[in-house]
């Protein structure tokens, strides 16, 4: 855990109008760089980000909230800095993990919701409501107090899920958050993105994920290599990996 | 799999608050160690059970799990003071062991984790003159009843897969070729959750948490 210091008071400045920016962004693992000659604007509800392992597409997730800093460049989300204003920055952006195992740090499933609630210092009033609100509408009300390590991996990853909407971030970042579930679990996290109000970033291998989706990157030896409707990039993917 | 410690309720035992609830475990046992006569001993065995079974309708199953987990040491401490002392030293001995185990069973199952997590923050709450936030201690214990399983599962998991390939499954050598991947899994997972945390806002954890509670 990283404990940074964020003295700016960045909501002054934002500017939900603008979206997510990178503007010449490039990041290096020490001197092996993963993304590199970035510049994009995303402002659509729904991106998606596809790619071969290693690509650099979780990198690019990463660098949505603040999780990861370029080495290179700047990332602004809603004209905010990712480096000078990280708080705020993942005040707005919600990330889910591919693993939920790693993002569920409290033992029972209610506690684990409450638990970004309690870091904002949300009242216990209006959090025991938000978290009922949540487990309800992801039909885990029923287990409000058992232990998370004994869910389904379906019913995890909707935990990992619920706890971040209960933060009501303005836009959520998935980390190929349906690669560990079966068909029908991943069905399901795939309906629940679809239905969300808010804008997603989704990185993902699972293309019928993004059938819907009004943009995606294919992202190709740390670059984007294709950037437009759905069925234009999946199809552009396709054939990038047909041909290796 | 781990079975579940909390069994939600709203009977008397459930509803004390878990200070007083450790307080009267920790009376328990000077209780039992100072006044080791049978009478009290089986006494207090007694009522242990009638609140757990009785009064909180505690599963008889959940409380026999708690046994078994001592069942070993019970043995060789029964079969130990029968023969330096006799049947009645004996009797009394396990029966007080097991007279606190099931106590510290009702404890666990009828409190849920968030206040015994909430009870460690007010202990801690002086430290906060020291620059120690008590809500990253309480994180910190949360953290650890959470991770547990999932280290148990994970080492499961290697041990199967080594069993699979034909690995030893008992042994020295069974404990060392599962440990260093082990290690390695948790040492990966840990960064996944340092960024879960960092992603979930811990960092901004209210210097006075009492506010928001």
């Amino acid at each position: 855990m990283r404990f940074r210091r964020d003295p700016s008071s960045p909501s002054a400045v934002a500017d939900p109008a603008r979206g997510i920016e990178l503007l010449g962004v490039r990041h290096a693992y020490g001197e092996r760089a993963v993304l590199d000659g970035l510049d994009l604007r995303l402002t659509e509800h729904r991106v998606g980000v596809i790619g071969a392992n290693g690509s650099g597409k979780s990198t690019l997730a990463r660098l949505l909230n603040g999780l990861v800093v370029p080495t290179e460049g700047r990332v602004l989300v809603d004209g905010l800095d990712t480096r000078s204003a990280v708080r705020e920055v993942r005040r707005r952006v919600g990330f889910v993990f591919q693993d939920p195992d790693a993002q569920i740090v409290h033992p029972t499933v209610a506690e684990d919701v409450a638990f970004g609630l309690e870091n904002q210092g949300v009242p216990a009033a209006e959090r025991a409501v938000r978290v009922a609100e949540v487990l309800e509408r992801y039909g885990l009300a029923g287990h409000a107090d058992h232990p998370a390590h004994l869910l389904s991996g379906g019913q995890k990853q909707l935990l990992a899920i619920a706890g971040v909407l209960v933060m009501r971030p303005a836009r959520i970042v998935f980390d190929e958050p349906t690669t560990l579930l079966d068909l029908v679990n991943a069905r399901r996290v795939a309906r629940v993105i679809e239905e969300l109000p808010q804008a997603v970033v989704v990185v993902t291998h699972d293309l019928d994920l993004l059938e819907s989706f009004d943009r995606v990157l294919v992202v190709d030896a740390g670059r984007v290599v294709e950037d437009g409707p759905a069925e234009q990039s999946v199809r552009a993917y396709r054939k990038l990996m047909a041909d290796r | 799999m781990t079975a579940p410690l909390y069994v939600a309720g709203s009977s008397l035992v459930h509803r004390t608050p878990a200070g007083v609830k450790l307080l009267l475990l920790a009376a328990l046992a000077v209780v039992l160690f100072v006044f080791p006569t049978p009478a009290v001993v089986l006494g207090l065995l007694l009522l242990v059970l009638v609140l757990g079974l009785g009064t909180a309708g505690l599963p008889v199953a959940l409380l026999l799990r708690q046994v078994r987990v001592v069942a070993v040491f019970l043995v060789l401490v029964f079969g130990i003071q029968f023969f330096v002392a006799g049947v009645v030293p004996a009797v009394v001995s396990v029966a007080r062991l097991l007279a606190l185990v099931l106590a510290a069973a009702v404890v666990t199952a009828t409190t849920p984790v968030s206040a015994m997590v909430a009870l460690v923050e007010r202990v801690c709450a002086p430290l906060r003159l020291f620059g120690v936030r008590p809500a990253r201690v309480g994180l910190v214990i949360a953290m650890a009843l959470r991770f547990l399983p999932l280290v148990a599962e994970r080492a499961d998991r290697i041990r199967e897969a080594q069993a699979a390939r034909g690995g030893a499954v008992r042994g020295l050598r069974a404990v060392t070729t599962t440990v260093v991947p082990l290690v390695v899994q948790l040492l990966q997972l840990a960064h996944t959750v340092s960024e879960a945390l960092d992603a979930r806002g811990a960092a901004d954890v209210p210097l006075h948490p009492e506010a928001a509670r």
